[in-house]
């Protein structure tokens, strides 16, 4: 029993050190310069003054509005057009193909995204020229406000284009319990609508399994750094992106109102969490009051199509965005009005290729490691974990998801001093750690669902047959569950790919990927080089995702029952 | 034994040899190497230099990959750019290293710089300690004579502490599709922005370039331009700032997106008038125009102006940290840089088209060939037509210009 | 109760508890050949009971009492080396291998030549009327294919009993009892100690051994 108990807590151990770990060294490290406390930098006493500098910056509470704004409004439309459209739509072919054209854009990292949505809808963007100047009249690009206005607009519709693929999968694998398809033919048998069975019987059910990943939109999109610094307004900047360039700033007592700044950004985020729960608590409260009311709500057929015409919207300006950052690539001169580009240079794609080639290296080692050692560790644990112990499981899952649930720079800034003075910034080996915090949640939460719904009596079926818990591990359980052990390397390993501040700050500049590099050329403004370093960006997610989905169903062409099925 | 030890050392002199011969091909125009610089060479050789230089400009990115690929092959020293957005960060990132204790193998070993930043790194002892760059074989063609920012940069003296790389100068691009006439004086800028509103956009400092845009308006609009010479501490920065912001003040109504959004630097200026948004660009670099034409960045109808008075100028640099462990591959780099090939290469419009800081009448007659083949381009303007170069401000003028232009316009009017 | 040179599947004193309740309460002694139907509703135990025999019960039950095979004392050995041999409602084919690659699968490791382990498994599906069947996905075959499939399985991995958890279940009437005689046919042949449990009137009379009605509580022995 001891030895058994010992061997299942090994990995949930590793698991909070190599989360919780780094996660709370580096909150401590925040925390204290932040109070005016950082030794190694000659600031030894404990004060306020770095809040009252950073009280004193000005435009200070704009960009506290802003962050606090795009962030919140980003995740609650998100979540609406996910929900609206599973509720219109779930069981249908419509359903089954959005599915399968949202799930590799999941794949495409924030900061593709993000320039590739700018080239869409910018003012001089393929919007504007697709009608010009036969329809509008503009025979040069309208001096309107639309990437980087004050409002926050474009950075919300960019954070919305990526969360939507992201809350819709995982709603997605939520809708794949047992049963669903039944409760819907029960409510609709009773004369309801589509989608008030959705959100009365449906949600209520599914909704727990989609909190977290809500939660972790919240976060992140109150927080964001890559996004902001390239869709969002620059006067003022919102929090994050001020944060990251005082960190930066070569007066070094900057620091400690940056740190100042970051458990802002930390207590930013905490609010726009709790409006959410609150807004969460008077949402379940009208839905159960109006659920026993008994209005069957039957004529939803505008909502329903209003639904996927949002989800639709959204899907074209990501795909649309992605053709863009494609064309750009190859796109010598492309000037206003053309909708094509003018002159075409495969040859400097070609030459921008292999100079991006050590960048590419470098990001494929962090991510395809960093996606083997998540996806490893999250079958260790969950096969030592077993289906046991209910209570330490959710304190060890709170823990997993620590890293997604706070603002990156509260911690990278604690954790970039922690690495420097150890002397072990700028390390590949520190970049992939602080690439690991973020991975291993996502791997987490992919792999978690399917590996536990995984039928027990396969197992007890292989040991009643005398095979060894290694054989029924490699033999039965890894081999049935291959499919979405891929998904699960492929999804680390985009997450990787994606990671900005952290590669940035933590690779003190030494590590450079295509993400950093794609940043620091799309701050440069040139759309080409910005272009073809987004699409090398998206080369290793959509060659993971490609490969999740192409190699079980070559193993497993002849296996009826292992054949993808969305439902 | 000992002829063993003496074949031995026949086999290495063999190694050895191509490898010195070439050591002076590329970089070195003159005979063998001193033996003072033949160390440096030896102890290079090996050595991985991080260079951190602004990474923004794809054609600068590539010259230096290629400066890398000289090198690697002519001293077997390896260059690797860590392409920054910022230069401040990486003043940030070394004063950090030196606080905590890291006095060697530092990670950065090269860095791209000049006026401010170098000013801080100066002042801080973030530098080698010892001047170097004047050692540098290649220094005897540097310009000191017609070029002094060479030597002096934003005021304050090099003292060898970095190697001279380029020369910048302050020149504005129009569209002569659109724009035939352009305007020849702030005030001008000024009636044209009246008459075309949101054709004209500077970018937001502390960008760079935005800040040139506010030096360049500063250095014309002061009263007293000995002011700007000295430090911000000792002038009445209110008064000698009063006209530059009135300037501002009427103009930003005015600027693309009614000055609520900023292009983010040269190249998203020159990508706004190729794209028709904006009629007046500018750039740091006196052949950027010409270049961006050879690129297909811009149409053939660009053409380069500067302003009545002339325009700010300046000469950016390369300067090894306090800490670098890996000082001698950065120097040979450094070097090389400075050498005719690589300044040559770098004039040449095709490929960057930067201005050679080199004495080019001084020259050997081989190497002076280089600079007499190169095409400046149509749209460059000859060194006549380039105008005067105004110096530049003290350095501690750039962050109370920043500021206070920040506290006016960055806020959102808060 | 306590002889331990029983020949056969002997359960002595064996009590199952869940949060100090006691869930049930069996002692029972089933020969070679012969089979003890376990009835009872859902709910009422049975699957713990068949976890606990097999060496599967979850920690959070407690269990005392002990269960001993030809002898030999199963209580505290983990389930890979009991020797029971398991079937479940579903036939739970495994869903990645051929039909042959799951017999071979259930072949013992002492068997070590390749044709060998081949010859066995082709053997054993001819015994149960599926030569050729060999190379098939197991999802293309019917259920009462699949169940024989997973009998055959079963049984060549040698084991010394059968617990059998309503494996008839799924299959529709006519397939039903054809299969169920096949099982008991070779179940008898082995001189296997056969545990059935099912709430299935006609599973219970087509096994003619011993009833144990199961209630919800206790149950006496």
């Amino acid at each position: 029993m001891t030895k058994a108990a010992g061997l299942r807590t090994i990995p949930a151990l590793v698991t909070v050190c190599l989360l919780a770990g780094p996660v709370l060294a580096g909150l401590a490290g925040t925390v204290l310069p932040a109070f005016g406390y950082l030794p190694v930098l000659g600031y030894g006493s404990l004060s306020l003054e770095p809040f009252r500098q950073l009280s004193a910056e000005p435009g200070l509470v704009r960009s506290v509005a802003l962050s606090f704004g795009t962030g919140l409004v980003a995740s609650l439309l998100s979540l609406a057009i996910v929900l609206a459209f599973a509720a219109g739509w779930y069981g249908t072919a419509t359903f089954r193909r959005i599915s399968r054209l949202l799930s590799p854009l999941l794949s495409v990292p924030h900061a593709a995204a993000a320039i590739g949505l700018a080239f869409l809808i910018a003012p001089s963007g393929f919007a504007v020229r697709l009608f010009s100047p036969w329809a509008t009249g503009w025979t040069r690009p309208p001096d309107l406000l639309i990437v980087q206005d004050p409002m926050g607009m474009a950075m919300t519709l960019g954070l919305v284009a990526k969360e939507v693929p992201f809350l819709f999968l995982m709603t997605l694998a939520a809708l794949n319990r047992p049963h669903v398809r039944d409760y819907f033919k029960a409510g609709e048998s009773l004369g309801y609508g589509r989608m008030a069975v959705f959100f009365t019987i449906v949600l209520p059910q599914i909704y727990p399994l989609i909190r977290l990943p809500v939660l972790a939109v919240i976060a992140y999109s109150t927080s964001v750094v890559d996004v902001a610094t390239i869709l969002g307004s620059t006067t003022p900047p919102p929090l994050a992106p001020r944060l990251v360039s005082w960190m930066n700033d070569p007066d070094l007592e900057m620091r400690l109102m940056a740190s100042a700044g970051a458990l802002l950004q930390l207590m930013l985020s905490t609010a726009a969490i709790a409006t959410y729960l609150a807004l969460e608590t008077v949402a379940s409260a009208f839905a159960r009051a109006s659920a026993t009311r008994g209005r069957r709500r039957q004529a939803d057929g505008a909502a329903r199509r209003t639904a996927l015409g949002v989800m639709f919207i959204v899907i074209a300006a990501m795909i649309l965005s992605i053709a863009l950052l494609v064309l750009w690539a190859a796109a010598k001169s492309w000037w206003f009005p053309a909708a094509l580009p003018q002159h075409w240079s495969l040859e400097r794609a070609g030459n921008a290729f292999i100079l991006g080639l050590p960048a590419l290296t470098s990001t494929l080692a962090l991510a395809g490691l960093a996606a083997v050692i998540a996806t490893s560790l999250t079958i260790w644990l969950m096969e030592a974990q077993g289906r046991s112990g209910n209570g330490s499981q959710r304190r060890l899952k709170l823990f997993i998801f620590l890293p997604l649930l706070l603002p990156q720079v509260s911690f990278l800034f604690g954790l970039q001093m922690l690495f420097l003075v150890f002397g072990l910034g700028g390390s590949f080996l520190s970049v992939l750690l602080a690439h690991l915090v973020f991975v291993f949640p996502y791997a987490f939460l992919s792999l978690s669902d399917p590996w536990q719904r995984l039928d027990p009596r396969y197992e007890k079926a292989a040991a009643a047959l005398g095979a060894s818990r290694a054989r029924i591990f490699w033999q039965v359980r890894l081999p049935i569950l291959l499919r979405p052990v891929l998904v699960t390397l492929a999804v680390a390993a985009a997450v990787s790919v994606g990671q900005y501040l952290p590669t940035l700050m933590i690779g003190a500049g030494r590590i450079v990927t295509v993400t950093t590099e794609s940043v620091a050329l799309a701050s440069g403004g040139n759309r080409q080089f910005a272009a073809l370093y987004a699409v090398l960006q998206l080369i290793i997610p959509l060659a993971g995702f490609s490969l999740a989905a192409a190699v079980p169903a070559v193993v497993y062409r002849n296996r009826a029952a292992l054949r993808p099925a969305l439902f | 034994m000992k002829r063993f030890l003496a074949a031995g050392l026949g086999i290495l002199a063999l190694l050895a040899a191509p490898a010195t011969s070439l050591a002076q091909s590329p970089g070195s125009p003159g005979p063998a190497p001193s033996p003072a610089w033949q160390d440096v060479l030896d102890e290079a050789r090996g050595q991985t230099v991080y260079f951190h230089a602004w990474g923004g400009e794809p054609r600068i990115n590539a010259y230096i990959q290629w400066a890398a690929r000289e090198v690697e092959q002519a001293h077997d020293v390896r260059v690797v750019h860590v392409k920054t957005t910022d230069t401040a960060s990486v003043v940030s990132q070394v004063l950090a290293e030196k606080s905590v204790g890291k006095f060697s193998g530092g990670a950065v070993d090269l860095v791209w710089i000049n006026g401010e930043n170098f000013a801080a790194m100066k002042d801080t002892g973030l530098l080698q300690s010892q001047g170097w760059a004047t050692s540098l074989p290649n220094w005897q063609y540097v310009d000191v004579e017609s070029k002094p920012t060479v030597k002096i940069d934003f005021t304050v003296p090099t003292d060898g502490l970095e190697s001279p790389w380029g020369m910048a100068k302050l020149v504005f691009m129009h569209d002569t599709a659109r724009l035939a006439v352009p305007p020849s004086t702030l005030q001008g800028l000024l009636d044209f922005a009246r008459k075309n509103p949101g054709r004209f956009a500077y970018p937001q400092p502390p960008n760079f370039y935005g800040t040139t845009f506010l030096k360049q308006a500063l250095a014309q609009t002061v009263t007293d331009p000995a002011v700007l010479s000295r430090p911000v501490k000792d002038a009445d920065f209110e008064t000698v700032t009063a006209p530059l912001f009135a300037f501002l003040d009427e103009l930003h109504p005015l600027l693309w997106r009614q000055g609520k959004a900023f292009p983010k630097d040269a190249a998203h200026m020159r990508q706004l008038l190729a794209d028709g948004e904006l009629d007046i660009a500018f750039s740091f670099n006196p052949s950027d125009a010409s270049a961006a034409i050879a690129n297909g960045e811009l149409p053939d109808t660009v053409r380069t102006f500067v302003l009545d008075g002339g325009t700010i100028g300046n000469t950016h640099f390369v300067a090894i940290p306090f800490n670098s462990s890996n000082a001698a591959g950065a120097k040979v780099f450094a070097d090389f840089l400075m050498s005719p090939l690589a300044q040559s290469r770098k004039q040449d419009p095709e490929i960057w088209g930067d201005p050679t800081v080199l004495n080019v009448a001084s020259l050997p007659e081989s190497e002076k060939a280089r600079f007499d083949r190169l095409d400046l381009g149509v749209a460059t303007l000859t060194p006549e037509e380039l105008g005067p170069v105004l110096p530049e401000p003290q350095p501690s003028w750039v962050s109370a210009l920043e500021t206070a232009w920040e506290a006016r316009y960055g806020a959102g009017g808060e | 109760m306590r002889q331990d040179s029983f020949q056969g599947l002997a359960l002595d004193q064996v009590a199952i508890r869940l949060d100090g309740e006691i869930l049930l309460e069996i002692g029972c002694r089933i020969r070679p050949g012969e089979i003890l139907t376990i009835m009872g509703e859902s709910g009422s135990g049975k699957s713990s009971l068949l976890d606990f025999i097999a060496g599967f019960l979850r920690p959070d039950f407690e269990a005392g009492g002990r269960v001993l095979l030809n002898g030999r004392d199963l209580t505290g050995l983990p389930a890979q080396e009991r020797a029971i041999g398991l079937m479940f409602q579903a036939p739970l084919l495994f869903p990645h291998m051929s039909v042959l690659q799951n017999l071979v699968f259930a072949i013992p490791a002492s068997i070590r030549s390749k044709t060998d382990r081949r010859d066995r498994a082709e053997r054993a599906l001819e015994d149960v009327g599926l030569k050729g069947f060999g190379g098939r996905d197991p999802a293309t075959l019917s259920g009462g294919q699949q169940t024989r499939v997973a009998l055959m399985r079963t049984l060549l991995a040698e084991p010394q009993a059968l617990l059998l958890d309503e494996p008839f279940s799924s299959l529709d009437r006519t397939r039903r009892a054809d299969v169920r005689d096949l099982v008991f046919d070779l179940a008898r042949k082995k001189g296997l100690p056969v545990l059935l449990v099912t709430h299935d009137e006609e599973d219970a009379a087509a096994a003619a051994g011993d009833i144990h009605p199961l209630e919800t509580g206790r149950m006496a022995g």
